[in-house]
């Protein structure tokens, strides 16, 4: 993840505490995986600012039934509809698991 | 996990969902939006 939006994040993080939540639209599940490791557990890479700081922000993917159940479906069909389609659903959200158990 | 009242990042990418379309969706569910981003690896 960019240096700066790894910066931005923290400040928001910081700014706002535990209302805070990540909702991703990583298209894989290795995108998906490192950014939500990024902002749950710190940045993997140890290059940007969240090197070894695990924010434990909560964090989900739009295709997850748990937040595109909250949301308008004409809205989700014209903004998501499309890329539901080509996405691998099932592999992306094992990503995102994956970082949730590990904490 | 409800995000009506929630203060959410929308964290997209190019060649995924984009931020915004991330964004106006969340809106529509109660969540106020703090930031939107969109990640491009090329």
């Amino acid at each position: 993840m960019d240096l700066e939006d790894q910066s931005l994040i923290q400040r928001i993080a910081e700014e706002h505490g535990s209302d805070v939540v990540v909702v991703l639209g990583q298209p894989d599940a290795d995108s998906a995986e490192i950014t939500a490791e990024t902002v749950h557990n710190g940045d993997p890479t140890w290059a940007g600012p969240l090197a070894g700081v695990p924010l434990r922000l909560p964090v989900y993917h739009i295709l997850e039934d748990e937040v595109k159940g909250q949301i308008d479906p004409a809205t989700y069909e014209a903004e998501v509809g499309l890329m539901v389609l080509t996405l691998d659903r099932e592999r992306i959200l094992e990503g995102l698991n994956r970082v949730r158990n590990s904490a | 996990m409800e995000l009506k009242g929630k203060k959410v990042i929308a964290l997209g990418e190019r060649d995924g969902i984009p931020g915004t379309s991330i964004a106006d969706c969340l809106k529509t569910a109660g969540a106020e939006v703090v930031l939107t981003l969109t990640q491009c690896y090329v």
